[in-house]
């Protein structure tokens, strides 16, 4: 049955790409919450009437953020092989795209972060502060808990891009579904093995989502 | 135990100043209510803000238990923070955490070992009668309980000084006594200084010692809150007072009663804090051979007992009447005023 439908699937490789796939966007999802809740708090918090005010801190996050986010993600990874070369000592493989996911998806993480701390109620903080809270305290005990739901969604939704991102980068060469479909599927005419790579992207997104839902609604106690 | 002294916040918005805070002088005793009223925008909340250095003053000096708050910076303002509790209106709970959980965060803050301030938890629930909600999140209390939850939560460490910023606007009526209810529990209990911002004049008559009234950012009057209650010197304070009082009695208002009841003597009776002779009037026919005969009248309650005048008629004998109200002058604090005498 599924020699007869997916001839040209191999079980092995589709599990290596499967695999591929899962480690880019695990290590890229971790990365980018890193990376993209320092820039989220960066710009908070430097933002006008913020805890550390300071204008040209938050004209340069900002400018980084805005930057990043508006090159396409493509050309980001042509634009960062020197860079990856240095880092990862290769460009080709999962590892090699991993620069490139982590820093075209924080900066949008980092404004959904952003967005996630201005929702946290203002007399929260305030009455930290009448407790007489360093600003340490409010980051750790105020805004990051109480903006949690909101955080765990903006990854959820981050992931799934990031995912769309790994078919990409998999594309030219680093390895996971997107490189099976595109090398093994379209260029060889095997179609069957782009249906099925497809459907396992469609798969993990929809695992993805379940989960981060899963946990925002666990998280919300408002 | 509070001195203030020469206390400004102006704010500038679009090049505009505005005078918050204006020049504002005042000292509260220690273990004393002391209430605050004023219409919106009169600077309420910047004032009390200013306490706590939320907010920072323009110029003007604040002492709290002889420190100067004012010149404090960094660790030394925290620390002087943990030591002035806040409650808000909007009860400000983080709702990620449970009640247990958010009276243990300024505990916390102020590096309290855990088993201590699992102890010290405990105690502030049954303090501010929550026991059994201890893992319920504020999304599941009513607004009641979670101003019971910002109370002990203010509680915590111990603080001298209970800042409260309309801590009741936001309850209902029966839910806004239990507060202030509490609220002088703990005043009597620990002693505490509180400071309370509100808009509502019943609020200064349940629990207040001394009353201030804010208008424009200054303070117009000020003193016990009997004598504010009596003899309201500023229009603001005359509304306020008729919050509760109803309108104040003027002549039109006597003109048409006294019409009415053209026999004996009209005497109005003026109850200023009285508290040991509530039974007055019984007293007074009991004790002496007169009828009287209550014609309108309106008592409240203050923190420092009743307050209130009572439009009387006194039928009787000429010498007896006279008896009767030298007793009430000589011996009670209810002051007497004859208006009207008919022979
Ligand atoms: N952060 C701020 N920036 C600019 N103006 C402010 C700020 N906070 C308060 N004000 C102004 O200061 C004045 C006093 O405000 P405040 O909030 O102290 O009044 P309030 O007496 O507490 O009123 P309410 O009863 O409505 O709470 C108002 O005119 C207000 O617009
Ligand atoms: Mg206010």
């Amino acid at each position: 049955m599924w020699n007869e439908l997916f001839p040209n699937v191999k079980a092995d490789a589709l599990w290596e790409a499967t695999y591929e796939t899962f480690y880019m966007t695990i290590i890229s999802i971790a990365g980018t919450f890193i990376l993209g809740i320092l820039l989220g708090l960066l710009l908070y918090l430097t933002k006008k009437n913020g805890i550390w005010e300071n204008k040209w801190l938050h004209f340069i996050t900002a400018a980084f953020v805005n930057v990043f986010r508006a090159i396409p993600f493509i050309i980001l990874i042509f634009l960062l092989f020197p860079v990856t070369l240095i880092i990862v000592g290769t460009i080709r493989g999962p590892e090699a795209a991993l620069p490139a996911l982590i820093l075209g998806a924080a900066p949008f993480y980092g404004r959904l972060v952003e967005i996630a701390l201005t929702e946290v109620d203002k007399g929260v903080v305030e009455a930290a502060k009448a407790m007489g809270a360093k600003t340490r305290t409010i980051l750790f005990k105020v805004l990051l808990p109480e903006s949690m739901p909101a955080l765990v969604s903006g990854i959820t939704v981050t992931a799934i891009a990031l995912i769309g991102y790994t078919a990409m980068a998999g594309a030219i060469g680093a390895g996971g579904l997107g490189n099976y479909a595109y090398y093994f599927g379209f260029q060889r005419r095997d179609y069957d093995i782009v249906l099925v790579s497809t459907i396992v992207i469609v798969c993990i997104v929809f695992i993805f989502q379940f989960i981060g839902d899963m946990i925002a609604k666990k998280l919300d106690k408002r | 135990m509070i001195s203030i002294n020469n206390l400004s916040k102006q704010f500038t918005i679009k090049k505009q100043k505005i005078k918050a805070v204006d020049q504002l002088t005042l000292d509260i005793k220690e273990g004393e209510i002391f209430g605050v009223i004023g219409y919106s925008g009169a600077g309420k909340s910047t004032f009390v803000r200013l306490l706590n250095r939320l907010e920072e003053p323009t110029t003007g000096e604040i002492k709290i238990a002889g420190k100067n708050i004012t010149a404090m910076k960094g660790k030394e303002l925290r620390l002087a923070r943990q030591e002035i509790g806040m409650i808000f209106q909007h009860f400000n709970l983080l709702w990620s955490r449970t009640v247990e959980q958010n009276i243990a965060f300024p505990l916390e803050i102020a590096g309290v070992p855990k088993t201590e301030r699992a102890k010290r938890v405990q105690e502030l629930i049954q303090l501010v009668d929550l026991s059994g909600r201890e893992n319920a999140y504020p999304s599941q209390l009513s607004g009641g309980q979670k101003q019971r939850v910002g109370i002990a939560r203010a509680l915590a460490n111990n603080p001298k000084v209970l800042l409260c910023d309309e801590a009741t606007s936001a309850l209902d009526p029966e839910t806004t006594n239990a507060i202030l209810d509490l609220l002088v529990d703990i005043n009597e209990k620990l002693g505490l200084t509180i400071i309370l911002i509100t808009h509502e004049m019943h609020v200064i008559r349940k629990i207040c010692h001394q009353v201030a009234v804010m208008e424009n950012g200054s303070i117009v009057e000020q003193g016990d809150v009997l004598d504010v209650f009596h003899r309201p010197q500023q229009a603001v304070t005359k509304k306020f007072v008729e919050q509760i009082m109803g309108l104040t009695d003027d002549e039109d208002e006597v003109e048409p009663i006294l019409a009415t009841y053209n026999q004996g003597k009209m005497i109005r009776l003026h109850f200023l804090g009285e508290t040991t002779n509530q039974a007055l009037i019984s007293q007074l026919s009991k004790q002496f051979a007169i009828e009287i005969n209550i014609v309108q009248g309106k008592i409240t309650h203050t923190k420092r007992g009743a307050y209130g005048t009572l439009f009387v008629q006194m039928l009787g004998e000429q010498a007896e009447m006279d008896a009767a109200i030298a007793y009430v002058t000589n011996e009670t604090s209810v002051e007497v005023e004859v208006i009207q005498h008919v022979e």
